[in-house]
């Protein structure tokens, strides 16, 4: 059916004697533009992108080994900041977006959310000492009630992000119709249309670069805030099934990811806590995947430019806080990076809430890692949910026809 | 001639004071109003460009000092933690001076002109990861 025909096994048999062609997301435009799909997908063997921006529904999995006497830990606070325990004896699981005790969250509005779970992340990267303090109900086996001890990740039995949904694979551009200003987990946004915030790599995000989830499954070796992690399921929300453009790129949240990763190899440089003024704690998270340049139409999927990926506007002060279906049009990530979009005819501002140049360096790190035979690239062992949508080559042809 | 921006705090006895416009009579300079926050009867906050000759404009300096009130000169007061910045933009939706702006539509990286920056403090309010700050008298 396609005119290239490669296998994972081989790319990465290039990758071990020194002989891939690794590009990023963004060098891989203008290679199909030169040089057609069929021969960029000759040339290339693996483009790498990336993304860095606030993604909730994001966390850790920790085990702090048993103490002695031993514990059965019910409740469990790291640095104040409440986690879950009731998982076993001495697991627990913080969330990102978890508030530390005693902050006055939204009682001066905006609330400044100062300290969380995400920084609790970041600081257990970072190798700070964290203070853990549990509580118990005692029982025969694990008669402690209460332990209190600074923990650092190294001494931790396991630490490992386990991050429900992240690497949205597409997301809403926000403005702001109401006569005041807000305070969203999409930024500020001032009165009567003054701003508008997105929140995508664009052209380098992961899933938008492998609009099918073609080559990205459960079981995908991928960048993980500076580490080596994994895809383990489609994210919470995910939706193969939103509206596509021309060229099968959803135009909206679509796609995401549910990750995993060992965090004592990451680098607090990718993983970052965050305080979103008004909205709460956050997990700024680094991640990369490698695509497996496969076949001609991979090549092409993963040459999408900034101008042919199109999000809509939605207003955050009236509409989504209502959940009501209405948008302000379609814009595309050209016009969005230039820094300006028009929306009811008014020229409008905008701003990034995710790193454009942190998904370049992720990118580029990616990239070395597999020039440095450091990464090898797997094959999912299960698809994501598909969109009713994909047939082989039919976005190509379409594409190919209007050429 | 030189233009300066200052931030000047009127403790609330003086606040009803015209001292402002005492130091554009008295000492010929001019200005140019960049933020107020002023409640009667409470403390209040100017942001002011002030531009004249540079002997009357340290002798209008020192007149509203001898009148109490403190003042702070933005100029090199803010500042950017380089280290914990990621170029994320949430500062670029709320800086109202294009001080803080993405001047390379290529990288996407967030510049700071510190000469633009009026010491509003919105981008150290916004700032997810805390990279921004001015000293403590703004
Ligand atoms: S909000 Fe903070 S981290 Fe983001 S670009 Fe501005 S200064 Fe840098
Ligand atoms: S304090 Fe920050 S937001 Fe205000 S003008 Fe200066 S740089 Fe811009």
């Amino acid at each position: 059916m396609f005119k290239v025909n490669k296998t994972i096994e081989e790319i990465n048999y290039k990758i071990k004697h020194g002989e891939a062609v690794v590009v990023n997301a963004e060098e891989m435009i203008d290679i199909v533009r030169k040089n057609g799909t069929v021969e960029a997908a000759k040339k290339v063997d693996v483009v790498t992108t990336g993304t860095f921006g606030t993604m909730c529904s994001s966390g850790a999995l920790l085990n702090f080994g048993h103490t002695a006497p031993k514990i059965k830990a019910a409740k469990v606070w790291l640095n104040d900041v409440e986690a879950y325990g009731s998982l076993a004896a001495v697991d627990l699981y913080i969330g990102a977006s978890a508030v530390k005790k005693g902050d006055p969250l939204n009682a001066v509005h905006p609330g400044r959310f100062e300290y969380g779970g995400g920084h609790v992340i970041e600081d257990l990267i970072a190798r700070k000492p964290v203070r853990l303090v549990a509580e118990g109900y005692g029982t025969d086996c694990y008669p402690a009630k209460r332990i209190e001890m600074e923990i650092f990740i190294d001494d931790l039995r396991e630490a490992t992000l386990l991050n429900p949904r992240n690497a949205y694979q597409n997301y809403s551009v926000a403005t702001n119709s109401t006569d005041k200003t807000i305070y969203t987990y999409m930024g500020v946004l001032k009165p009567r249309f003054s701003n508008a915030t997105y929140s995508s790599a664009g052209q380098l995000s992961p899933l938008l670069n492998d609009p099918f989830y073609l080559t990205i499954g459960i079981g995908t070796r991928i960048f993980l805030g500076g580490g080596i992690g994994y895809v383990i399921w489609h994210g919470t929300q995910h939706n193969p099934n939103e509206e596509r453009n021309e060229r099968g790129v959803p135009k909206t949240g679509a796609g995401a990811l549910a990750v995993l990763g060992n965090m004592k190899q990451m680098n607090a440089d990718f993983i970052k806590g965050a305080s979103i003024l008004g909205y709460g704690v956050s997990l700024s998270v680094g991640l990369g995947i490698p695509i497996p340049i496969l076949n001609e139409e991979i090549a092409f999927f993963s040459s999408v430019s900034d101008e042919e990926i199109d999000a809509y506007i939605f207003d955050y002060g009236h509409d989504y806080p209502l959940k009501i279906d209405n948008t302000y049009g379609l814009t595309n990530y050209k016009k969005l990076k230039s820094g300006f979009i028009t929306i009811n005819g008014k020229k409008v501002p905008t701003a990034p809430l995710s790193s454009y140049s942190g998904a370049i360096k992720i990118s580029e790190t990616l990239k070395q890692w597999i020039l440095d035979k450091k990464f090898f690239l797997t094959k999912p062992s299960v698809s994501l949910p598909q969109s009713g949508d994909y047939e082989p080559l039919k976005y190509l042809k379409k594409y190919e026809k209007n050429l | 001639m030189i233009s300066k921006k200052v931030v000047l705090r009127f403790p609330e006895e003086i606040a009803d004071k015209p001292l402002v416009s005492d130091i554009c009579k008295k000492f010929e300079l001019t200005f140019n109003i960049m933020r107020a926050n002023i409640f009667p009867r409470k403390e209040g906050i100017l942001t002011l460009e002030i531009s004249g000759e540079e002997n009357s404009f340290n002798s209008g300096i020192q007149y509203l000092k001898d009148n109490s009130v403190s003042i702070s000169f933005v100029e090199e007061s803010i500042n950017r933690d380089e280290s914990s910045c990621y170029h994320c933009g949430f500062c670029v939706a709320v800086c109202p001076t294009e001080a803080l702006i993405i001047t390379d539509r290529k990288t996407m990286r967030v510049d700071l002109f510190k000469d633009r920056c009026i010491a509003c403090g919105y981008c150290v309010n916004v700032c997810p990861v805390k990279a921004m700050s001015l000293p403590d008298e703004f």
